[in-house]
Parts: structure tokens; C-alpha cells; sequence
């Protein structure tokens, strides 16, 4: 293919495209179509437990909804979603024409709709879809699992094959395609954490691959790996996950804290502060998230041994994770800052994301942990790290560079009022959460107790109204398209200075065939 | 994009792929043994150790351990199963022997493996089985019963603050894993 | 130092704290106030350590937070670009920079110290004078006393709550989904040591009054400890997600003065000598209807319905079981149907209840068989006689 004519027309564009920004795109709208689905799950959890009482869903069905909402979240909304981001920006940064493996990019895509149509079509099979949680520990998984978990393991793996072809590419893109004088102290933020994150990426996806490897074998073909029966261990099971689901959390927030190193200076009006730092202490966290994943089983019985060893290097994590936050406040610190909604965005990211390394902190400490462990406490946690961390992120990135990617702007008024109520509704669902878990509610329940009654009530509300708040979102991207102001400025941010700000808006077909010249 | 650069550009996936494959062969089959022997070692889940020989029966006539012995019968394990002393008091180092009784309560031949656990587990090294029915897969023909046979010794070295030690068996019925193994032993022969 | 440290800290949030205490309640004996915004410090020493520790580091991160946020906000607002056109050009000072990764480690090491100094004291389970064996099933908890001299006392312990307080028919009771028909009882200052395991998949048995969580494994055995300083009853849930009826699992804890622990136990181990007598005796139809009607509500209703019409299980009315021969009915109930939901209820029940809630279901729902088993029949069907 020539490498200066525009797009190919009609579907074929999409089925056949190797053209990175095509490919974000499409990465981009899917996660949004997921992120809906896997949102529309948590409305009917968050409606189930508006009252006690069983009143809208049967346990049953309870728990295959909690199951997919965790799975279609992290695998189908937050980690396409940032391969999205990765496709249409690392080149732009970079100043590279393309992905490093173009043709691959467009299969690691291309096997995500049928992964999760499959994923998604396993809670109409008979028995029902996974029941077990997103972590599916066994045996719940294996030997008590619905025949649909075969399904599910399939679709583990069809998702692992299309992260780990995506990461090849991204680490490929960046080593080898970096234009003339882009060493690798002066990449932006974004492209250094997401090079990390794809190595973890590499790293731990075929973990997770053996993990279910295993489980498809016990349940298939008469192995024992995770059956005391036979000389196996259910221990064993979660020991081999969270070898793969600490980093995995790490991978998820990672590229938002690449994000968020790019919103802040820009709308700072000054350099990120300690570059050079922010690059060591995402490295530390990444080497870090190797070594602590008994954090998630304490309650396991662990040797003492174990357990301490576990606890301190958790509380690592601290350290890199602290300086990260004091490096964003510090390059506001005298700046000269606007608030346009991916700067409202990002400041509520680093301040929900730094309220949720707290509770983090806490839950590290093993003993309190016995407390707070499998309690709401720990969904409260987890969520103001996933949700104010990546989908924050996430949402600052789509306002921060859909005028690039356009050539619209974005309608401010409607931005701000969807941060603002995305703000408060995220509170209001997940502050009251930590309430409910540190007075005893257990997570994954369907019906609960009158004491917590009225805080979960309250986290409905919460929820119903961030819910809606996505709708907002997706209609001011529609109508950013269709009607959006026309940008022609190539900077678009008064602040902006990554190299993506030099192309021309909206970022033509192609960019960098002839590549920039960095000093 | 010049030619060195796809070459680059191939090599470098070559060898991430080959990371891929090694961190999924570190999964299933490092992980898996890794475990096992870190259990064996640090007495994770209270495991215990295989056949143990004698290599010194001197003992300790200073100290006494309470070994206590309960039973399980997992999920439908429908057979009659309890120790027949719920404990011993035995000097550290001196070999002791008591027995499990066993009842097949079904009118078929049924095959059961009984899966030791020791609290607290850091007691789990120290703890060594000279002879054990849990080394072996234990049949029982339709109605039969039997007195399975556990020998053991407490380490001299068992920490000086533990005092009491707690076994737990829990049988697994595993009549058809039995028969598989039969049948592809037969198989194979 | 560390004590020192929280003192100071605790002067400096005094405030903070006011409007805390606002919130937290006291002891959760029976079920905690609603509202609760706190960890319960529970009823034992070791639950007030985990307390103490949980508020030291929530304590640490209020000022930090306030530290950091204050620089941030004080940023957004005093160098918006309205009022701080030029913004300075900064952007490393390895001083700084150094300064603030030493900080965060050094606050790390004062929470370390008390941290390990309780989880080495939750470890000691030595010399515990009492021994429970806590076992998980998909869905309840059996509990079992380990008698050193003699038979162990043990039973299973179930949901209470009717149906129709979940299917919102019902008013709520104030322990809803708190409640159990038999409560594991155990003696006030005593160091009573609690070994978990479980029957089937993973379960965890958490009681935060007792301060205790540990997960039930199937094959293997956890300890824990408690010793309970208050007398009264404490409830806690299954935290672990184990299947379907995972919200559905309670645990209710009894703690009670010694003489009255030791009334209990006899009357239990009276309880299990007389199920033996029971054995002996010929029950008339009646008499197995009655009691059996009792037993169904607590083991079979949850799945079969509470009139025979089947959920989960199958429907028991009309049923070519519950109208069939009576050793078809017999192996269905002592050992269950491999692959369902159907557990062998023969490990389960005693001989007694057993032959009750057989004659029960082939003589209600309109089922209207006429026959009956006595427990010795059940003993023999065990026996595989």
C-alpha cells in the first residue's frame, strides 16, 4: 500500500486497516461499548442492593453479574481503552509514521469483539455464565464451576494472545521507531509508562494464560493442580493469579499516570516536574508489583514469615507511588493553570487516586488487613484506584485530545458538567462503601443486613447518577464529531509542547513520514 | 521505514515472544513444583514431608507435645472416618503410632486419598512421618473397614514454644481418579 | 517514639476526632448501629491492637493528606493563570526530591513496628484451652468441639431467617441475614482456638468483634485465636465468595460465663447420647411428620421450596422420589446426587432426622405414600445393610 493516499471507503477500512490511528479508533469505541456493558452490570448490582431484600435479581445471577462486571471492566473497557490511547499517540509522540507492526496491530484488535461477544454470551448458556468473581478463584471455578467456565477460559486466553501481541508492538514502536534525537530521557511521560506497562504486560499475560491452562486441565483432563484430592493445592491457584493480578493492576494504572504527567504540565503552563524521577519511580513500581502479590491472602495462612515479608514490601509501594503525587503537585505548584475539563479530570485523579493509595496503605498492613479483607472496604478501595484512577484518566484523555484526533472541539460547558457529575456521583457511591465494609459488610453479597442498609442506599444513588453521566460523556463525543466548534490550531493547548502538537489538526492520515527532527 | 529497522523491529518480537513463552512455562510448570517444595519447606497449609527414615532416635525426655488428631471427609466422601485417639502426649524424638479407623459405607468398592494438614504449620517440618496411610491411595471393599496405621516422630529441634500439635486428615473420594490411572496404567502396558 | 508520635498526632486531629466519634458506636454486641462508619474494636485485646493500628494509619494518612492536598488546592487557586500569568520554569531539584522519598519511608517504618508486633501475637496460638474445628459448607458452618476424653460435640449451624423476610414479603427482623438456628457457644477469658477448614470450595469465617478472618480451605486446616472479654453475642458472615448463597451464611458467636458454657456442652453431649436412644425407639407417623416438618424448614426448604414446589432442587411434590421406593428416597437424601446442588445429607443429619424428614416429605405436599422409616432403618441403609 502506498504510503500517502487517504483511507480505503466503507468496512473495509475497519475489517482491513493497519493504520494506527484507524486502530486506536476502533480500540477507543470498543472499550466504550464495553465500558457501557460492564457499566449497565454494575447498575443492575447497585440496583439489587438499593434496599435489603432480594428484589431484582436471584444470587445466582447475582454473582455472574459481579463476575462479568469485573471482567468486561478490566478487560474490555480500562485495558483496550489504553491500547486505544497507546495506538493513536505513542507514534504521534514518538514521530513515527506508524505501529512498529502494523498488520498484527490489526489482529490483536480484531480478536477482541468475538472475545467478548463470546465472554458476553456465556450468561445466556445454560448454567449460567462465570459465577465465581473476576479473580475465579478455585475450586468455585473448576470443579463447582457452570459448563459455561470453558467458554470463559477460551476467552482468557483469546484476550491474553490480542494484550501480548498489542505490547510486542508497543515495545517494538518505541525502541526502534523513535525519530532522530528522541533518546529515551526526552519521551513524553505517557510513551515511558506505557513501555513499562507493556513489558509487565508481556511478562504476566501468559501467567495469566497458564493459570487458566491449569484450570482448563483439572476440570478437562483429569489434573489435580488445584484439588487436594489429588496432591494439588486451591492455594496454589490464587498464588499463581495474583502472581499475574498484582502487576495486572499496575498495568491498568500505569499508562493513566502517563496521562496524567501530560494533562498537568499542560494545563500548568510548565514542565512536569522530576522527570527524570517520575521515570525511576514507575520503573520501582513495576519491579515492585512482582513481589507483593500475597498482599491479596493474608487471611490464606501464610507463614508469619510470608506475611511480613508481604507487608513490607507493599508499603514499598509507597514510596515511588508518593513521589509520583508530590511531582504532579509540584509542577502546579507556580504555574500558571487553567481548569479545562482534562485538567478537572486530572487533578481529581491524583486526588481520588491518592485517597485510594491510602486506603491502600491500610489494607497493606496484614493484621488490620484481617479486618478489612473481602469487605466493601476493599471494593471502596480498589474502585477510587480503578475508577478516579483510570477511568478519570481515561475520560481526561478522550477531552484532552479528541480536538487532534477531529479537528472539533469538545463542548467545555458539557465537559465540566460531566466531570462535576461524575465527581459527585463517584463519591457518593464509593465513599460510603469504606463505611459499610469497616462495620463488617462482606463484599460479592447479594443481601445484606438493616445496619447497612442506609449507605448502600446512598451508594445506589451514587452510582445511578455516575452512570448517567456516561451518557453525557458519549454525547458530547457524538456531538464533538458531528457539530464540534472546527480546531485548526496544530497546538490546540496553549501548553502544549509533546510532538503530537506539532502535526496539523485534525492529525491527518498519515503523520512523521518524514521524521522530526528532535534536540 | 529503513531495513535495519524491521530487521530490529523483528528481532526485538522474537525475543518478547520468547519471554511470553518462558513466563507461561513459568506458570505451569515451575510455579506449580515451586510451590509445592516452599509448602514442604516452610510448612505452607500445614503440608508435611514424604516418608521420613530415622537418623537419630535419641529423646527428649525434657519436653512433651500434645499431638492432637481430627478427621474430615470432604464434600460427599460418604465413608465413616475418625482417629481412633484423639491424642497423644510424646516426648520429642521418640516414635509414636496410632491409627485412623476407616468404614467403605457403600455397597461398591470405593478409593480414598486422606490428605494430611498440621497446625500450626511452622510445626509441619518438625513433624515426621515414618509410616503413613496417607501415602497411598486406600481402598476398601463394599462394607470393609479398617484400622490405617500412622507412625510418626516429633523433631528434638520442634520450636521450645510450641506445645501442641494438631493433625487434620481429610479424605477424598477418588474411586473414578483411581480408575483412570488404572486404565491408562493397563494402557500403557 | 511511636507512642509519642500518637500522641501528638491525636492532639493536632482532635477535631477531626470530635466529629468521629460522632459517628463510630461501640461494642457490636448484637447487631451494630446503622450508620457505622468505623471497625468495631471488638471484645478482645487483639481486636482493640488491630483497632488502635487501623486509626494510627488512618490518622497518618489524614495529615498527609492534608499536607499534600493543601499544597495542591492552594496551587490550583493562587496560581490560576488569571492571577499568576507567567508561571516559573522549574521542573528538578534532586534535593527536594530526594527529601520526599526519604519522608514517605521513614513514616512507613513508625507503622511497621506496631504492625508486626501484633500479627506476631495473632500468630501465637499455643496453649489454647479450648479447641473448635470450624468447617465451611456451601451453605453453612458446622462446628465441631474436640473433646480430648471422649466423643466430640459437633452440629451445623444454619441461616434462620425466613424466606419471606428476603423475598420482602415480611418485615425485616433487626438480624436479618445475622441469625442462626444454632450458635457456636464459647466461654468468656478463655483462649479458645478456632481450626478452619472446609467441606467443599474456599469459605472464610470473619466474626469483627472476635477480630478474626480466616479462609476455609478444602483439605486443609487454618487456625486462629480468640479470647473473648465481654460476654454476648457477635455475629459475622462467611467473606469469601463461595457459590450462590455466599450472603447467606452466617455466623452467630455466643460468649457466656464459663459454668453456663459447660451447662451447654452436656446439655449437647446429653443431646448427641440421646439421638443415640432415639435410635431404639419406634417413632409413630406423627411423630416423624412433626419432626420432620422442622428439619425441612432448616435443611431442604432453601432449595426444594417451602412447600415442596422446588427452586434449585427439584420439586419433592409429586416427585417419582418422594413417591418411590423408599430405598430410592433413602439414597437420594444419605448421600446425595453427585453433580447438583444435593449434598449427602448423611453426614449431615442424624439417623433421626434423617428417617423424619423422608417420612416428611412422602407424606406432605400431597404426597400421601403412608409409609415411614424408623432411624434404626436409616442406621442399617448407612450401614449398607
Amino acid at each position: 500500500m502506498g504510503a500517502h493516499h487517504g483511507p480505503a471507503k466503507g468496512l473495509t477500512r475497519w475489517l482491513f486497516t493497519t493504520n494506527h490511528k484507524d486502530i486506536g479508533t476502533m480500540y477507543l469505541w470498543f472499550s466504550f461499548a464495553m465500558f457501557l456493558l460492564g457499566g449497565s452490570f454494575a447498575m443492575i448490582i447497585r440496583a439489587e442492593l438499593f434496599q435489603p431484600g432480594l428484589q431484582i435479581v436471584q444470587p445466582e445471577f447475582f454473582n455472574q453479574m459481579t463476575t462479568m462486571h469485573g471482567l468486561v471492566m478490566v478487560f474490555g473497557a480500562i485495558m483496550p481503552a489504553f491500547v486505544g490511547l497507546a495506538n493513536w499517540m505513542i507514534p504521534l509522540m514518538i514521530g513515527a509514521p506508524d505501529m512498529a507492526l502494523p498488520r498484527m496491530n490489526n489482529w490483536s484488535f480484531w480478536i477482541l469483539p468475538p472475545t467478548f461477544l463470546l465472554l458476553a454470551s456465556t450468561l445466556l448458556m445454560d448454567g449460567g455464565g462465570p459465577n465465581f468473581g473476576w479473580t475465579f478463584y478455585a475450586p468455585l471455578s473448576t470443579t463447582y464451576a457452570p459448563p459455561s467456565v470453558t467458554f470463559f477460559i477460551f476467552a482468557v486466553h483469546a484476550m491474553g494472545i490480542s494484550s501480548i501481541m498489542g505490547s510486542i508492538n508497543i515495545i517494538a514502536t518505541v525502541v526502534n521507531m523513535r525519530a532522530p534525537g528522541m533518546t529515551y530521557m526526552k519521551m513524553p511521560m505517557f510513551v515511558w509508562t506505557w513501555l513499562i506497562t507493556a513489558f509487565l504486560l508481556v511478562a504476566v499475560m501468559p501467567v495469566l494464560a497458564g493459570a487458566v491452562t491449569m484450570m482448563l486441565m483439572d476440570i478437562h483432563f483429569g489434573t489435580s493442580f488445584f484439588s487436594a484430592a489429588g496432591g494439588g493445592d486451591p492455594v496454589l491457584f490464587q498464588h499463581v493469579f495474583w502472581f499475574f493480578g498484582h502487576p495486572e493492576v499496575y498495568i491498568i494504572i500505569l499508562p493513566a499516570f502517563g496521562v496524567v504527567s501530560e494533562v498537568i504540565p499542560t494545563f500548568s503552563r510548565k514542565p512536569l516536574f522530576g522527570y527524570d524521577s517520575m521515570v525511576y519511580a514507575t520503573s520501582s513500581i513495576a519491579f515492585l508489583s512482582f513481589i507483593v502479590w500475597a498482599h491479596h491472602m493474608y487471611t490464606v495462612g501464610m507463614p508469619i514469615a510470608g506475611e511480613l515479608f508481604f507487608m513490607y514490601a507493599t508499603m514499598l509501594i509507597a514510596v515511588p507511588t508518593a513521589a509520583k503525587v508530590f511531582n504532579w503537585v509540584t509542577t502546579m505548584f507556580k504555574g500558571s493553570i487553567t481548569l479545562e475539563t482534562p485538567m478537572l479530570f486530572a487533578i481529581a485523579k491524583v486526588f481520588l487516586f491518592t485517597v485510594g493509595g491510602f486506603s491502600g496503605l491500610m489494607l497493606a498492613i496484614a493484621p488490620a488487613d484481617f479486618q478489612y479483607h473481602d469487605s466493601y472496604f476493599v471494593v471502596a478501595h480498589f474502585h477510587y484506584t480503578m475508577v478516579a484512577g483510570a477511568i478519570f484518566a481515561l475520560s481526561s484523555a478522550v477531552y484532552y485530545w479528541i480536538p487532534k484526533w477531529t479537528g472539533k472541539m469538545y463542548n467545555e460547558t458539557m465537559g465540566k458538567t460531566h466531570f462535576w457529575i461524575s465527581f459527585i456521583g463517584f463519591n457518593l457511591t464509593f465513599f460510603p462503601q469504606h463505611f459499610v465494609g469497616l462495620a463488617g459488610m462482606p463484599r460479592r453479597i447479594p443481601d445484606y443486613n438493616l445496619m447497612f442498609a442506609d449507605f448502600n442506599m446512598m451508594s445506589s444513588i451514587g452510582a445511578f447518577i455516575y452512570g448517567s453521566s456516561q451518557l453525557l460523556f458519549l454525547f458530547n463525543i457524538v456531538r464533538t464529531i458531528t457539530h464540534g466548534k472546527p480546531v485548526t490550531d496544530a497546538k490546540v493547548w496553549e501548553g502544549g509542547t509533546t510532538l503530537e502538537w506539532t502535526v496539523p489538526t485534525p492529525a491527518p492520515y498519515h503523520t512523521f513520514t518524514t521524521p522530526p527532527e528532535v534536540k | 521505514m529503513t531495513q535495519t529497522t524491521d530487521k530490529n523491529i523483528a528481532k526485538l518480537s522474537i525475543k518478547l515472544l520468547g519471554l511470553v513463552v518462558v513466563m507461561f512455562a513459568f506458570a505451569m510448570w515451575v510455579m506449580p513444583p515451586l510451590y509445592n517444595a516452599l509448602c514442604e519447606v516452610l510448612g505452607i497449609n500445614g503440608k508435611t514431608g514424604q516418608q521420613y527414615t530415622v537418623v537419630d532416635s535419641q529423646i527428649d525426655t525434657n519436653r512433651t507435645v500434645k499431638v492432637q488428631f481430627v478427621a474430615q471427609n470432604n464434600e460427599a466422601m460418604p465413608w465413616k472416618f475418625a482417629p481412633n485417639t484423639s491424642q497423644v502426649e510424646v516426648h520429642p524424638g521418640e516414635s509414636a503410632h496410632v491409627t485412623y479407623y476407616a468404614k467403605n459405607t457403600q455397597d461398591r468398592y470405593m478409593v480414598s486419598q486422606a490428605i494430611p494438614s498440621i497446625v500450626p504449620s511452622r510445626a509441619a517440618e518438625y513433624f515426621h512421618k515414618t509410616e503413613c496411610f496417607c501415602f497411598n491411595q486406600q481402598p476398601l471393599a463394599a462394607g470393609a473397614d479398617a484400622d490405617l496405621a500412622l507412625q510418626f516422630i516429633v523433631d528434638r529441634d520442634l520450636p521450645e514454644d510450641i506445645h501442641v500439635i494438631t493433625l487434620s486428615y481429610t479424605i477424598f473420594d477418588v474411586t473414578e481418579m483411581a480408575a483412570k490411572q488404572d486404565s491408562v496404567a493397563a494402557a500403557s502396558k | 517514639m511511636y507512642l509519642q508520635a500518637r500522641r501528638l498526632l491525636k492532639l493536632a486531629l482532635s477535631p477531626v476526632l470530635m466529629l468521629l466519634s460522632l459517628f463510630s458506636t461501640g461494642a457490636w454486641a448484637e447487631t451494630g448501629a446503622r450508620w457505622q462508619t468505623n471497625m468495631t474494636p471488638g471484645i478482645t485485646e487483639v481486636g482493640h491492637k488491630i483497632y488502635d493500628l487501623h486509626m494510627w494509619v488512618f490518622y497518618v494518612c489524614v495529615v498527609t493528606g492534608i499536607l499534600v492536598f493543601g499544597v495542591m488546592f492552594y496551587s490550583v487557586f493562587a496560581y490560576r493563570k488569571d492571577r499568576h500569568p507567567e508561571p516559573a520554569t522549574f521542573h528538578e531539584n534532586t534535593k527536594v526530591e530526594i527529601v520526599w522519598t526519604i519522608v514517605p519511608f521513614l513514616i512507613l517504618l513508625i507503622m511497621v513496628v506496631p504492625a508486626t508486633k501484633t500479627l506476631i501475637e495473632i500468630y501465637d496460638t499455643d496453649d489454647a484451652e479450648l479447641d473448635i474445628l470450624i468447617t465451611g459448607y456451601q451453605w453453612k458452618w458446622k462446628y465441631e468441639y474436640i473433646n480430648p476424653t471422649g466423643d466430640n460435640v459437633s452440629f451445623f449451624s444454619n441461616l434462620l431467617t425466613d424466606g419471606a423476610e428476603i423475598a420482602n414479603t415480611e418485615e425485616k427482623g433487626s438480624n436479618y441475614l445475622l441469625e442462626v438456628d444454632e450458635p457456636v457457644v464459647i466461654p468468656v477469658n478463655k483462649k479458645v482456638r478456632f481450626l478452619v477448614t472446609a467441606n467443599d470450595v474456599l469459605h472464610a469465617w470473619w466474626v469483627p468483634a472476635l477480630a478474626v478472618k480466616r479462609d476455609a480451605i478444602p483439605g486443609f486446616i487454618n487456625e486462629a485465636w480468640t479470647k473473648a472479654t465481654e460476654t454476648g453475642v457477635y455475629r459475622g458472615q462467611c467473606a469469601e465468595l463461595c457459590g450462590r448463597n455466599h450472603g447467606f451464611m452466617p455466623i452467630v458467636v455466643n460468649v457466656v460465663e464459663e459454668p453456663e458454657y459447660n451447662a451447654w456442652l452436656a446439655e449437647k453431649q446429653a443431646a448427641a447420647a440421646e439421638i443415640k436412644a432415639l435410635m431404639a425407639k419406634d417413632f409413630s407417623l406423627d411423630e416423624l411428620v412433626a419432626r420432620g416438618k422442622n428439619v425441612y424448614t432448616s435443611s431442604c426448604s432453601a432449595c426444594h421450596g417451602a412447600n415442596g414446589e422446588g427452586g434449585v432442587g427439584k420439586a419433592i411434590a409429586g416427585s417419582p422420589i418422594a413417591t418411590g421406593p423408599l430405598k430410592g428416597h433413602m439414597e437420594v437424601a444419605v448421600h446425595g446426587v453427585s453433580g447438583t446442588a444435593m449434598p449427602a445429607f448423611g453426614s449431615q443429619l442424624n439417623e433421626v432426622d434423617l428417617a423424619a424428614v423422608i417420612t416428611y416429605q412422602r407424606n406432605s405436599f400431597g404426597n400421601n405414600m403412608g409409609d415411614m422409616l424408623q432411624p434404626v432403618d436409616i442406621y442399617k441403609f448407612k450401614k449398607g445393610q
